[in-house]
C-alpha cells in the first residue's frame, strides 16, 4: 500500500491565480462581469476624488498662525482659521483667561464616561453612582466658580464642547431614573398609571425634539408663578431629559419584556414586594440587556445636543458657526464644519464601536 | 438600587433650582440682581455690537447703560442679552430680559397684544433697500420681479408686500430667521436686494460686507419705523424709569448739558437745570430712585446728542446726519416733556 | 395524612382574608388615586400659573388668531401667499411643505438605503468598503451640521441667478434653486390620467401573473405587456388631451426667472441632508435584516443553482423584509420629525412657521399645540400605514 500522505511530485500547489494577493483580487474584486465593472467604477471614483481631497486638505493647505489675507491666496485648506479660532469653537464665550476650567471639567467628564465603559470597573457597583455624583459636583464647581479665587462665571457664558458634554451627560444620566419609572408604569397593572405613562411616552415620541425644546424655552416661564425665572440652560436640560426619558422608557420596557415570566413569578412566590422584586430581581437583569441600546441612545442624545442652538445656547455647532461669522474668515466655512464634524465623529464612532463590542461581550455565555 | 439614584437626582435638582430668584416687581428684581438685563441685537453696528474687547457698543446699548445709571447709579451694571428678531418678544415676556433695546419698531399690535409697552422713540427711521452696485439699479421703481431678502418676524415683510402691491410690482421674498444668514445670502447673490430699516442697511454696508462701495442704498424710504425701547406692561414703576431716562437725555441736550460740562452746571439758578442736576429734590424720589438720576445718566453716558454722535453720527463709519432725529428746536422730531 | 375539611363547618371552609390595607386591589386603587391626584394637582397648578401669567401680560388665548392677517412673508411655495393672508393659511402652507419634504425624503432614503445596505454585503471588497465609509461617516455626525454644510455648499458653490447653469432641457440650476419647466396646458391632465391608468393596469397584470404562477407554476410574460402599456396608455392620454406641447419654461428676465416652477435651494439642502442621513440608518437595518436570514437559506438556494441576485430577490429579501419593516418604520418617523430642522436653514416648514406665529402673537401654548398636533397626526399616519404593510407581509403559518 502506497503511503498517500508522503509528498509526491505529482502533487501540485494550488494555481497561482487563486492564492495570495492576486487570488484575493480575483475573488473579491473581479469575480464576475458586474463585479469587474463596479470595481473599475469604484477605482475611477477613488482616483478622481482622493488625490484632489488630499491635495486640498494637506499639501496645498496652510497651517499655523496666518492672517486671513494669506489664506486668500492659498488654493488649499486654510487651517489657520482653526488655529485662530479653536479656543472660541471649543469654549465659546467663557472668559479667556479662565478657559483652563472648562478644559479640566471636560477631562473629568471624559474620564467619568470612559471609566464607566471599562468592564472591570463595574465591580464597583453602587459606588459608580457616588463617583459620578462627586465628579459632576466638581465639574459644576469648576465651571461656576465663585470661590477660592475662581471668578464666578454665569452659565449663560458656558459654551462649546463642555456645554455639549454637559447637556448630553445630564440629559442621559438624569433621564435614566425617569425612564425606568415610566417603563415600570407602562407595564403596570394599574390602568390609571399605565394610561398616564403611555400618553406621556407616545406624546413625546411622536413630536420632534425641536418642539420639546421650544416648549421648554418658551412655555416653562409661563407655567411658573410670577417672578420666578428659570435659567435657559436649565430649561434646555429639562427638555432633553423629558425627551430622552421617553425613548429610554421604551428601551427599558424591551429589557423588561425579555426577562422570562418565571423570574417574576418566582419573585412573587417568594413573597417579595413589588419594589423588592423590581429592585433585586428584575431590573438588574433587565438593565444588563438594555445597556447596548442605551449606549446607542446616548450617541443619539449626544448628536441631538446640537439642536440647542435653535434656542440660543452656545453648543459646539453654534460656536463653530459663530466663528466664521467673523467677516474676515467667512469663506472658510468648510474648514470649520470639517473640524466640528471630526470632533462629533470621534465621539460617536468610538461610542458605537464600544457598543458593538459590549453587545458581543455581554452575549458571551448566553446560550442563544 | 433606586435609593442612591433618587437621592442624587433630588440633590441635583435642588442645587440647580436653588439659584433662581424669587422676586416681586421688575425693579426689585433688578436691584437684587444688581444689574439690568438688556435685550439687544448684538449684531448691528452702531446700535449694539461687541467691540474687539467684547464690550457692547451702540446707541441701543448706551440707552441700556443710561437706564442702569438712573436706577442703580452705575452705567456698567448691565447684562447684555443678544436676541434674534424672532426671539426678542418672547425673551421679554419670559423675563429673560427686563428691557428690550433692540431697534424695535413701535407699532400698535406690538404695543397692545404682546404684553409689552413702548417707552418712546430713540431713533426715527424708515425702511429702505440696498442693492449691489453691479445690478445697475438706482431706484426702487426698477425692482420689479426682484428677489428680496428679509428677516422673518420683523415689520419689514408686511411693509414690503404693501409697497410692492401699491406700486403694482411683484417680488419674490427670500425669508431668513437669522440676521447673519440673511446678510450672507444677500452677499452671495441669493437675492437681488436687501430690505430693512435704513439705519440697519447703513450698518450692514459698513461692517458686514467686505467692500462697502460694492453696495448702494436706494433713496426711497417706504415706511415709518420709529425705533424705541420696550418693557413688559406689568410694572409701571419700571416703565416710568425707562421712559424718563430717555426724556432726561433729550432734556439735557436741550439744556446744553453734556458729560463734559455737566459739573459746571452745579448750583445753577435755572430751576430746570437744577431739577436735572438733582439739586432740586423730588424728581427722582417720585420714581423711587435717587434724585441724582439724571446727573448719573448724563455724566456716565452722555446726553442724546453725544450718544447719537458717538455711535451713529457723522464721524462714525455709519455717518448719519441728525435729520429727523434732531431736537425739535433744530427742526427734528425729538421733543421731550419737561422734568418738573 | 390527608387533611379532611369538615364541609359542614362554614367557618373552616372560608379562606383567610387579609387585612383591608393589605388587599392588593385596595392598594392598587389607593396608589392610582394618589398618582392621578398628584398629576392633576400638578397640571392644575401649572395651568393656573399659565393663565395668570397670560392674563397679566394681556396676551390672548384661544385660536381666534388664526383668522388674523399673518403679517410675515414666506418664500415661494405650493400655494399663493402674501403677508395679508391669515395665519391659518400660513400654517397650512407649513404643513404642506413638511409633507412635501417628508415624502420626498422617505422615498429616496428608502431607495438609497436599500442599495447601500445590499452593497455593504457585496462580495466586492471595494464596494463594501465604500458603503461602510459612507454609512459610518454620515451616521456619526449630527444631522444639523450636515444640513448647514449642504446648505452652505449649495448657496456658495452654485452660481448666481444671472449666471445659472443651464438650460438643460429647460432646467436651470443656480444658488436660488433649480428652475423647472412645468406643463402649462390643461390637456396634460390627459397624460396624467393615462399614467395613472398605466399604473393600475400594471399592478393588476403583476398580481394576475403571480396568481397564475402560484396556481400552475407557469410564468406568463410580464415585462413585455408592461412596456407596451407604458407606451400606449400615456400616449392615449396625451392624445386625448389634444397633443399638448406647451411648457411653461423658466426664462431669465430682469432679476430672476419668470415662469416655470422652482425647487428652492433650502428644499434641496434639506432633502439632500435628510435623505443621505436617514439612508445610512436604513442601510444598517437592511444589512442586519439580510444577515438575520440563516446561512442555510443562502446555501440551499445556491445548491438549487440560483445566482446571487436571484437568491436575494426570491429567497433572502422576502424573509429579511419582515425583520426590516418595524425598525424602518421608526426611521421614517425620525425623518419626518427631523424635517423640523428646516427652521435652521430657512425652509418654511410647520415648525418654522408656527414658531414665527407664536413669536408674533405671543400665544406660545397654541403655537406649540399646533406643532405637536401636526406631528402626532403625521406620525400616526405613517405608523398606521406601515403596520398595515407589516401585517400584509407577515409570515402566515401553515
Amino acid at each position: 500500500m502506497t503511503d498517500r500522505t508522503a509528498p509526491h511530485e505529482d502533487w501540485s500547489r494550488p494555481p497561482a491565480a487563486t492564492t495570495g494577493p492576486v487570488g484575493w483580487m480575483r475573488k473579491n474584486l473581479f469575480s464576475s462581469w458586474l463585479n469587474t465593472l463596479m470595481t473599475l467604477l469604484a477605482i475611477y471614483v477613488l482616483v478622481t476624488t482622493i488625490p484632489g481631497l488630499f491635495q486640498w486638505a494637506f499639501i496645498d493647505a496652510i497651517w499655523g498662525d496666518n492672517p486671513p489675507e494669506v489664506c486668500k491666496n492659498v488654493p488649499g485648506a486654510c487651517w489657520s482659521f482653526i488655529y485662530e479660532k479653536y479656543r472660541f469653537i471649543l469654549f465659546g464665550v467663557y472668559p479667556y483667561e479662565d478657559q483652563w476650567r472648562p478644559l479640566v471639567a471636560m477631562i473629568i467628564f471624559l474620564t467619568l464616561i470612559f471609566g464607566s465603559c471599562i468592564k472591570p470597573l463595574w465591580a464597583l457597583g453602587k459606588w459608580i453612582f457616588v463617583i459620578w455624583a462627586v465628579g459632576l459636583t466638581v465639574v459644576g464647581m469648576l465651571m461656576w466658580g465663585g470661590f477660592a479665587g475662581l471668578e464666578y462665571v454665569d452659565q449663560s457664558q458656558w459654551g462649546g464642547l463642555p456645554l455639549t458634554l454637559f447637556l448630553a451627560t445630564f440629559g442621559a444620566v438624569l433621564s435614566f431614573p425617569l425612564a425606568i419609572l415610566l417603563a415600570l408604569g407602562r407595564r403596570s397593572d394599574m390602568p390609571a398609571i399605565k394610561a398616564i405613562c403611555v400618553v406621556y411616552i407616545e406624546l413625546i415620541r411622536g413630536v420632534p425634539l425641536i418642539s420639546i425644546l421650544f416648549m421648554a424655552s418658551v412655555m416653562f416661564p409661563l407655567f411658573l408663578p410670577t417672578g420666578v425665572s428659570i435659567d435657559k440652560l436649565l430649561r434646555a436640560v429639562v427638555g432633553l431629559i423629558m425627551f430622552s426619558a421617553a425613548y429610554g422608557a421604551e428601551i427599558v420596557r424591551g429589557g423588561l419584556q425579555a426577562i422570562p415570566r418565571g423570574q417574576y413569578e418566582a419573585a412573587d412566590a417568594m413573597g417579595l414586594t413589588y419594589w423588592q422584586k423590581m429592585g433585586k430581581v428584575i431590573l438588574p437583569q433587565a438593565l444588563r440587556i438594555t445597556i447596548p441600546p442605551m449606549v446607542n441612545g446616548f450617541i443619539g442624545g449626544f448628536k441631538d445636543t446640537s439642536l440647542v442652538l435653535i434656542i440660543g445656547l452656545f453648543d459646539l455647532l453654534y460656536t463653530t458657526r459663530l466663528a466664521f461669522q467673523d467677516l474676515n474668515w467667512r469663506p472658510y466655512y468648510i474648514e470649520g464644519y470639517v473640524f466640528c464634524a471630526l470632533i462629533y465623529f470621534s465621539f460617536c464612532f468610538f461610542m458605537s464601536r464600544y457598543s458593538q463590542w459590549l453587545e458581543r461581550d455581554l452575549a458571551k455565555g448566553q446560550n442563544y | 438600587m433606586m435609593q442612591p439614584i433618587k437621592t442624587i437626582a433630588l440633590t441635583f435638582a435642588a442645587v440647580l433650582v436653588a439659584g433662581q430668584a424669587f422676586a416681586g416687581a421688575t425693579v426689585d428684581e433688578i436691584k437684587e440682581r444688581g444689574a439690568v438685563r438688556c435685550g439687544v441685537s448684538g449684531a448691528l453696528a452702531g446700535f449694539a455690537l461687541p467691540d474687539s474687547q467684547g464690550v457692547m457698543q451702540g446707541l441701543d446699548a448706551d440707552v441700556c447703560r443710561a437706564v442702569a445709571a438712573a436706577l442703580l447709579g452705575d452705567a456698567t451694571a448691565v447684562e447684555f442679552v443678544p436676541l434674534s428678531a424672532q426671539q426678542r418678544f418672547t425673551a421679554l415676556q419670559s423675563g429673560e430680559a427686563d428691557l428690550l433695546s433692540r431697534n424695535t419698531t413701535w407699532t400698535l399690535t406690538r404695543d397692545t397684544s404682546l404684553g409689552m409697552d413702548f417707552v418712546g422713540t430713540t431713533f426715527y427711521d424708515g425702511q429702505g433697500f440696498m442693492v449691489p452696485t453691479s445690478l445697475g439699479v438706482s431706484s426702487t421703481s426698477e425692482l420689479d420681479g426682484a428677489a428680496i431678502c428679509v428677516q422673518s418676524g420683523t415689520t419689514t415683510e408686511k411693509n414690503l408686500t404693501d409697497y410692492f402691491r401699491a406700486t403694482g410690482m411683484s417680488f419674490q421674498p427670500v425669508v431668513f430667521e437669522g440676521f447673519e444668514e440673511s446678510v450672507t445670502a444677500f452677499v452671495n447673490g441669493r437675492c437681488d436686494a436687501y430690505t430693512t430699516d435704513a439705519s440697519g442697511l447703513a450698518s450692514i454696508r459698513v461692517s458686514n460686507v467686505s467692500n462697502p462701495d460694492d453696495y448702494m442704498i436706494l433713496p426711497e424710504i417706504i415706511s415709518k419705523e420709529p425705533l424705541g425701547p420696550a418693557v413688559r406692561n406689568d410694572d409701571s414703576e419700571w416703565f416710568d424709569i425707562v421712559r424718563w431716562t430717555v426724556f432726561a437725555m433729550l432734556n439735557a441736550e436741550e439744556a446744553g448739558i453734556t458729560s463734559e460740562n455737566i459739573d459746571s452746571f452745579k448750583g445753577s439758578d435755572d430751576p430746570n437745570i437744577a431739577r436735572i442736576m438733582g439739586d432740586e429734590p423730588g424728581m427722582g424720589a417720585s420714581m423711587g430712585i435717587d434724585d441724582a438720576w439724571a446727573y448719573n445718566i448724563v455724566s456716565q453716558v452722555g446726553n442724546y446728542g453725544e450718544v447719537f454722535e458717538r455711535n451713529v453720527g457723522a464721524s462714525t463709519p455709519l455717518g448719519f446726519q441728525r435729520g429727523i432725529n434732531a431736537l425739535w428746536t433744530q427742526g427734528g422730531l425729538m421733543y421731550a416733556p419737561p422734568i418738573r | 395524612m390527608t387533611i379532611q375539611y369538615n364541609q359542614s363547618d362554614p367557618e373552616a371552609a372560608k379562606p383567610a382574608r387579609a387585612a383591608f390595607y393589605n388587599d392588593p386591589a385596595v392598594r392598587a386603587i389607593f396608589w392610582q388615586v394618589v398618582v392621578v391626584g398628584g398629576a392633576l394637582a400638578l397640571v392644575g397648578y401649572l395651568v393656573s400659573n399659565a393663565l395668570e401669567n397670560l392674563a397679566r401680560q394681556n396676551i390672548a388665548s384661544g385660536f381666534a388668531f388664526l383668522d388674523l392677517p399673518a403679517g410675515f412673508a414666506i418664500g415661494k411655495g405650493m400655494l399663493d401667499y402674501d403677508p395679508s393672508n391669515t395665519y391659518l393659511r400660513a400654517i397650512v402652507i407649513g404643513v404642506l411643505n413638511t409633507i412635501k419634504v417628508a415624502v420626498a425624503g422617505i422615498f429616496f432614503a428608502t431607495i438609497i438605503g436599500v442599495l447601500v445596505g445590499i452593497a455593504r454585503l457585496s462580495p466586492n471588497w471595494l464596494i463594501a468598503r465604500f458603503a461602510t465609509v459612507y454609512i459610518e461617516s454620515l451616521r456619526n455626525v449630527p444631522l444639523l451640521l450636515q444640513l448647514f454644510f449642504w446648505y452652505a455648499l449649495l448657496v456658495e458653490a452654485l452660481p448666481v441667478a444671472r449666471e445659472a447653469y443651464g438650460p438643460v432641457l429647460g432646467f436651470y440650476l443656480s444658488n436660488r434653486g433649480m428652475n423647472v419647466p412645468l406643463p402649462h396646458d390643461i390637456g396634460f391632465l390627459g397624460l396624467l390620467v393615462g399614467i395613472i391608468i398605466f399604473l393600475i393596469a400594471a399592478i393588476w397584470l403583476y398580481r394576475r401573473n403571480k396568481r397564475i404562477h402560484d396556481a400552475t407554476g407557469e410564468t406568463p410574460n410580464t415585462l413585455g405587456p408592461t412596456l407596451i402599456m407604458l407606451v400606449v396608455f400615456p400616449f392615449l392620454g396625451w392624445a386625448a388631451g389634444g397633443f399638448p406641447t406647451d411648457f411653461d419654461t423658466p426664462a431669465l428676465t430682469g432679476f430672476s426667472f419668470k415662469g416655470g416652477g422652482v425647487v428652492s435651494a433650502e428644499f434641496m439642502a434639506l432633502w439632500l441632508g435628510l435623505t443621505l442621513y436617514t439612508a445610512t440608518f436604513i442601510a444598517e437595518i437592511v444589512r442586519s435584516g439580510i444577515q438575520s436570514v440563516t446561512k442555510g437559506q443562502w446555501e440551499a438556494a445556491g445548491a438549487l443553482g440560483l445566482r446571487r441576485s436571484q437568491i436575494l430577490r426570491f429567497v433572502v429579501l422576502p424573509q429579511a423584509l419582515r425583520v426590516i419593516i418595524p425598525p424602518t418604520t421608526s426611521q421614517y418617523l425620525n425623518l419626518t420629525k427631523n424635517s423640523s430642522l428646516a427652521i435652521a436653514i430657512g425652509y418654511p416648514d410647520i415648525v418654522s412657521i408656527a414658531g414665527t406665529t407664536l413669536n408674533q402673537t405671543g400665544q406660545a401654548m397654541e403655537g406649540i399645540a399646533i406643532i405637536m398636533a401636526v406631528y402626532l397626526t403625521l406620525s400616526l399616519s405613517i405608523s398606521a400605514f406601515m403596520n398595515w404593510y407589516n401585517k400584509k407581509i407577515a409570515l402566515v403559518d401553515r
